[in-house]
């Protein structure tokens, strides 16, 4: 190793928002916008199913779960955090519900709900107190409640009693023309969207992810910042889990498996930067709704199969990322 | 996180303890005669010794030989693993590279192992050039670019086995690599033990292992210092590609046929969880190969004896992510 005295790395340019990078920054999260509008017009101008309300409603329902997932991933990854633990969670938060379904559907939700928002908090006292990279903490806490959801339900499925009216009301009602689980999924973006852009919570989330440190110095509680934020991704991820159990009428120990993953590359793909700090709801409720409707038209189209689609999905993610980090590239040049 | 990181730690380019440090790190390093493996060996070292004074033939030549076994695929992997983690990236497409690998060694039996292995190598090899040449050169970071490789490339290597089918491997000299012995030695424990040979060699006594150290310490600072840092990322990549192509090739031996949806699921995980265990910090700048062969072992020794011990597999998972967690925990850098 050669010991020559160097400045501490060149600033990233992020850290200062030019009029160039708040162009970019604007320009990525209408990139995947202008994405979705382009696939909602080869959708309608391609299949006759395409733009019937049935089937838009049917795409919302069926990327509401991983959508709350992806809400409080946003929330994590702003504070240039990860979670991994969200499949693991909505999976316990799922067999919970369902097992506690015969003592009512409100006691099911709530006892649900609370487990996975309990856990989250865990993994963001130990993120921010004892200082572990949220990689690992929450890759931990993956395995360790997927193996609690397992042995909670000695590896089978718990099937909702169908005395739970409630919670299989979340599942499978429906509100006028919605489903239950869209009316949900619209409520959580407006709430998570009106959080970050206008509350001192959403304010600090962005803070910490900006700078972290720069945010303590200014004497910005980041560790309660952070705790709240890993504590509401699994609060979402609970939401998640407790409604797929509903909507299944069973409560899984191995749903949600590779939902991290799902979620991280919507988040990424609305424009929301891992190194944090930049994106928001909005952002990511592009990307859920542009990956659903890609999937969508694959199912349309029925002549894809499966294993193209995941080519696909990869190769999608790899472009989105590409352009995005030229569009980067040519905002820090300006 | 890693204006952060840049800012707290003084150390962060080299396997070198600390310069400054008070009291507390002074008194850390003489409770660390192994560095930062020191925790993993210890940890290890109990388990060994509990199981066999605990757990009934825990102790014996067999399964000895049976864990050395089961841990090698993972071992390959994790070697790969390290190498990438030291650099401060991540390669979570490995798992779909074992798969990938296996496939097209299953397709192209027919055309002789001295095709099919090349092939399977060489596809695998492919992945990793595009996961190291997007990081490199598009600046992605590691964790979106391999992602986006382990949803593609296992949708791959489902169409290269014929659409998702389970292809069996009959050719009995494929089968020698998952199956056989070298004298005494099985082939893949072999194999595993070369892999850390040849690892362990190229961080501490090639230019190639600094510029993985100065790559991943401080990417800014070896560049201007003439590091070729894109060349040493692909490399890494690659190498982590091939290894868990190996490591692929010998799951794939081993069940006798290439399980393009089974084999090498959530492998990545327990390859991270090794290196992390083993004393490699996530933050790059550090890599030590035989803790992460200590690592290995203790996630294997805990499934190998739960599994003797009839506890149920999720308790196994628990002890997992506890060891995990408090690897990292005595392993943190200490804030300046």
């Amino acid at each position: 190793m050669t010991n020559v005295a160097l400045p501490p790395t060149a600033a990233p340019p992020r850290a200062r928002r030019t009029l160039g990078a708040h162009a970019a920054s604007v320009l990525q999260g209408q990139g995947a916008l202008v994405a979705l509008v382009l696939a909602c017009v080869y959708g309608a101008l391609r299949y006759y199913a395409f733009p019937t309300p049935e089937n838009l409603i049917n795409v919302l329902r069926q990327n509401s779960m991983l959508g709350f997932v992806a809400l409080g991933m946003t929330f994590v990854i702003l504070t240039g955090g990860i979670d991994l633990s969200v499949g693991a969670l909505l999976a316990i938060a799922g067999v919970v519900a369902a097992k506690l379904a015969g003592s009512g559907s409100a006691v099911a939700v709530l006892a649900g709900l609370a487990t996975a928002t309990a856990l989250g908090l865990v993994n963001g006292l130990v993120i921010a107190k004892a200082r572990i990279q949220p990689f690992v903490v929450t890759l931990a806490t993956m395995i360790a409640v997927r193996g609690a959801a397992l042995a909670l339900t000695s590896e089978q499925s718990v099937s909702v009693g169908r005395a739970a009216r409630g919670l299989v009301w979340l599942g499978r009602g429906s509100i006028g023309p919605l489903p239950v689980p869209v009316v949900i999924f619209a409520l959580a973006y407006l709430a998570g969207w009106v959080m970050l852009r206008y509350t001192r919570f959403g304010r600090y989330v962005y803070a910490v992810g900006d700078n972290e440190e720069a945010a303590r110095l200014m004497g910005l509680q980041a560790d309660r910042v952070l705790i709240a934020t890993y504590a509401l991704s699994g609060l979402l991820a609970g939401l998640a889990g407790v409604i797929l159990a509903a909507r299944l009428g069973a409560g899984q120990p191995v749903a949600g498996t590779g939902w991290e993953l799902d979620a991280i590359a919507a988040v990424v793909v609305g424009g929301t930067l891992l190194t944090g700090g930049q994106g928001g709801a909005g952002s990511t409720l592009v990307g859920v709704l542009l990956l659903g409707v890609i999937f969508n038209l694959f199912n349309l189209e029925g002549t894809i199969s499966p294993w193209w689609q995941w080519v696909l999905r990869g190769a999608f993610l790899l472009g989105v990322v590409m352009i995005q980090g030229r569009l980067r590239k040519r905002a820090a040049a300006t | 996180m890693a204006s952060s990181a840049t800012a707290q730690s003084p150390s962060g380019t080299g396997t070198s303890p600390p310069a400054s440090g008070g009291a507390a790190s002074r008194r850390r390093r003489a409770w660390a005669p192994f560095g930062p493996t020191t925790g993993a060996i210890i940890a290890l070292a109990v388990l060994v010794v509990g199981n066999a004074l605990f757990t009934s033939n825990f102790a014996t030549a067999s399964n000895f030989w049976n864990v050395l076994l089961q841990v090698s695929t993972v071992l390959l992997v994790a070697v790969g693993m390290t190498l990438v983690i030291s650099t401060g990236g991540i390669d979570l497409s490995v798992g779909s590279v074992m798969a990938l690998a296996g496939a097209i060694a299953a397709v192209t039996l027919d055309h002789g192992v001295v095709v099919a292995v090349p092939a399977a190598l060489g596809g695998a090899l492919v992945v990793g050039l595009v996961n190291g040449g997007l990081i490199a050169r598009y600046r992605v970071q590691p964790i979106v670019v391999t992602l986006a490789t382990l949803i593609g490339v296992r949708g791959v290597a489902q169409i290269v086995s014929h659409d998702g089918e389970l292809v069996p491997i009959e050719a009995a000299s494929f089968l020698w690599l998952g199956r056989g012995y070298l004298g005494p030695f099985p082939v893949q424990v072999v194999v595993a033990l070369l892999a850390v040979a040849g690892a362990v060699f190229a961080v501490r006594s090639t230019p190639f292992g600094r510029y993985v150290l100065a790559a991943g310490g401080n990417p800014a600072a070896a560049r201007l210092a003439g590091v070729p840092v894109n060349r040493t990322l692909v490399t890494v990549y690659a190498a982590s590609a091939a290894l868990a192509g190996l490591a692929g090739l010998i799951e794939a031996a081993r069940l006798g046929a290439s399980d393009a949806a089974k084999i090498g699921l959530n492998v990545e995980l327990d390859a991270i969880a090794a290196v992390v265990v083993g004393g490699t910090a996530l933050t790059g700048g550090r890599a030590t190969v035989l803790g992460t062969v200590v690592g290995a072992l203790i996630m294997q020794v805990i499934a190998t004896s739960f599994n003797m011990l009839l506890v149920p597999y999720a308790w196994s998972l628990a002890l997992k992510a506890a060891i995990i967690l408090l690897a990292v925990y005595f392993q943190r850098p200490k804030r300046v």
